[in-house]
């Protein structure tokens, strides 16, 4: 798989599982403009749930990813309910330092919980191993991914383009003022976004624990590749994360075939480049950026 | 009833900022009790000057950022990139032959200076968000570095073989931590001295400006651009000096001076002791490593449980800090009478 070819599929690949991490990101920061550093927490929960779904409850791995991403959107309700809320318009100093007080409380609750070892995960038979496309051989796995990646892509393109919801939604980010004098309830709609963005997240930390692993340090050891994600992309903008996630995925497994010792050092330099050539993002929505 | 303020003959009849600005330079009571404490403790507690040193350390570099998040309102996670760099070049040095401590310390105040200015012009740029994820970026890239060059950091095993000569040629660092102390603490009162007469000055109002308005700021004249990115770079050199402190004290250089939790841990010890407040470094290093000192020794993973829970409780319920919420106790112990 030394291929340039097969380094873009597994790029690619890597690129929709930070796409549907990272997504939910985009959202609180981008949209509700709060700083939320804890993103990856929820991205944990859904890897511990499915590894505690499939492993002692003894569910089917299929059958374990919805009750995945519903469970992590409850636990965000409560989240929301308890803590992000009171903070919303607080300056952002506080925002960073509530989420990395979060981060911290969940790196030792889930320490208390599993241990500090990686969680191992069992893939189905229909999902391991390869499979022969135009002479490349392709791991299903992350042909699952890519597949995911691309169909919750376009539900929420979709979604936000077509449906009420959606609408909902764009006129609240827009002029929040104007929507709640249209009878719009923002904080209503704000929370059932937040509660689907962390729902994806935990979906996507369920299917990457067999990619990114599973520790209690992953919130810590992640955050930078999601902030950078949605940074990157520009904040609030569904389009620009999943192509921001798809260029981080190529070069960030490029990196790690070609240039095995120059190690994060790649990414990180990425990061910073990119930041000052597009502030706001390559898609960014200036005003809110 | 407190006296009021007295007037020197000069500034009888002074417009009453002249004076208000006056009363900010008078040292009180409280902040001479304070460091005479200090000097207290050298007495007191023989056998814990090591970590009292630790805490002055803690405290001079969350003073450094007080400078720049406080008073200025800029937005940092990746503040230990500076304190790593001050270490590692007051280690390299020592390594390689320089082991006058005060030398020491002057080549990581160039460094970590050096380092500032030269960070600080992507830093000011953007918003918050840009903010914080280029100095959190930044703070990576030197952790990645630092990390990769073993042949001149010692990668992840950190720095060995740092030896420190005695300070002023006079006073060799002894393993109680006597001299050590002494020396930390001097260092650390002068650049106090310095922050403060700098931070009661009329320099140090428009900072604060900046911070509560930049518009209006602007519209009165404050060179917002200059007055953020020299501020920045002064904090940067303070933060050096702090790392340096900590390499001569220990003669050691571990490589996560420059870590994420570093910069994580600053941040928590000033807002826990109060930002904008001159002394809420000290107090949150204070009672930041004095917690950490009795909780880790249960379980370094619940250590990081109750951090976390502190971080919560004081953003939700906490304003002020522990400096803060002393002031308006003070104030209104001072009300009733």
């Amino acid at each position: 798989m030394h291929s340039f070819l097969g380094v873009l599929f597994d790029g690619i690949a890597y690129g929709m599982l930070l796409f549907l991490v990272s997504v939910g990101l985009s959202v609180t920061l981008g949209m509700m403009n709060f700083i939320n550093l804890a993103h990856g927490v929820f991205a944990m929960a859904g890897g511990y749930l499915l590894v505690t779904l499939t492993g002692k409850a003894g569910i089917g791995f299929l059958a374990a990813l919805p009750i995945v991403f519903v469970g992590t959107a409850a636990f965000s309700f409560v989240v929301e309910r308890l803590l992000y809320r009171p903070l919303y318009r607080a300056p952002h100093l506080k925002q960073v330092l509530l989420t990395v007080g979060i981060i911290f409380v969940a790196v030792a609750a889930a320490t208390y919980g599993w241990g500090p070892q990686q969680q191992p995960v069992v893939v189905p038979e229909a999902f391991s191993g390869q499979v022969p496309v135009f002479g490349l051989e392709l791991s299903r796995y992350r042909l699952l991914l890519i597949g995911v990646g691309l169909a919750v892509a376009l539900a929420l393109v979709f979604g936000l383009e077509r449906t009420r919801f959606g609408a909902r939604i764009r006129a609240s980010v827009d002029r929040q003022s104007t929507a709640e004098a249209l009878g719009i309830h923002v904080g209503r709609v704000f929370q059932l976004t937040l509660a689907i963005g962390c729902g994806l997240a935990g979906l996507g930390g369920a299917l990457g624990v067999n990619v990114l692993g599973l520790d209690p340090y992953f919130p810590l050891k992640t955050l930078v590749y999601f902030l950078l994600v949605v940074v990157v992309g520009g904040a609030g903008s569904v389009p620009g994360t999943l192509l921001a996630a798809l260029l981080l995925g190529v070069a960030d497994t490029a990196g790690k075939y070609y240039l095995p010792e120059a190690g994060a050092f790649i990414i990180y330099a990425a990061m910073v480049l990119l930041l000052l050539l597009f502030p706001s993002g390559l898609l960014g929505r200036r005003r809110l950026a | 009833m407190m006296l009021p303020p007295r007037v020197p003959a000069h500034l009888v009849g002074a417009p009453p900022y002249l004076l208000q600005l006056r009363q900010r330079e008078r040292w009180s009571a409280a902040e001479i009790a304070f460091w005479i404490a200090l000097v207290a403790v050298y007495f007191v507690f023989p056998k814990n000057l090591l970590f009292a040193s630790q805490i002055l350390i803690s405290g001079l570099f969350a003073l450094s950022l007080d400078l720049i998040l406080g008073y200025a309102g800029i937005v940092t996670l990746g503040h230990a990139a500076f304190f790593g760099i001050g270490a590692y070049t007051a280690g390299l040095l020592a390594v390689h032959g320089v082991r006058d401590p005060l030398a020491g310390l002057a080549a990581a105040a160039c460094a970590g200076a050096f380092a500032g200015r030269l960070t600080s012009f992507p830093v000011l740029r953007g918003s918050d968000l840009a903010r914080l994820m280029i100095t959190l970026g930044i703070g990576l890239l030197l952790y990645e570095a630092a990390n990769r060059a073993t042949a001149l950091t010692g990668g992840v095993d950190g720095l060995q073989g740092v030896e420190i000569g005695p300070v002023l040629g006079l006073f060799a660092f002894d393993l109680k931590g006597r001299v050590a102390y002494a020396y930390v603490l001097g260092v650390v009162f002068v650049l106090f001295v310095l922050v403060r007469a700098l931070m009661v000055s009329p320099y140090g109002l428009t900072l604060a400006c900046i911070r509560e308005n930049p518009k209006r700021a602007q519209a009165i004249g404050v060179p917002i651009g200059a007055r953020l990115g020299n501020v920045y770079t002064f904090s940067a050199l303070l933060a050096a000096v702090a790392g340096a402190l900590l390499t001569q004290t220990t003669q050691f250089v571990g490589i996560d001076t420059l870590g994420f939790q570093r910069s994580a841990d600053v941040l928590v010890m000033l807002i826990v002791g109060g930002t904008a407040r001159l002394y809420g470094g000290f107090v949150g290093a204070a009672v930041f490593l004095i917690a950490q000192d009795r909780l880790a020794d249960l379980n370094p993973v619940y250590w990081l449980f109750w951090l976390g829970i502190l971080l919560i409780v004081s953003t939700l319920y906490l304003e002020g800090g522990v400096v803060g919420g002393l002031r308006h106790l003070a104030a209104r112990v001072r009300g009733r009478r």
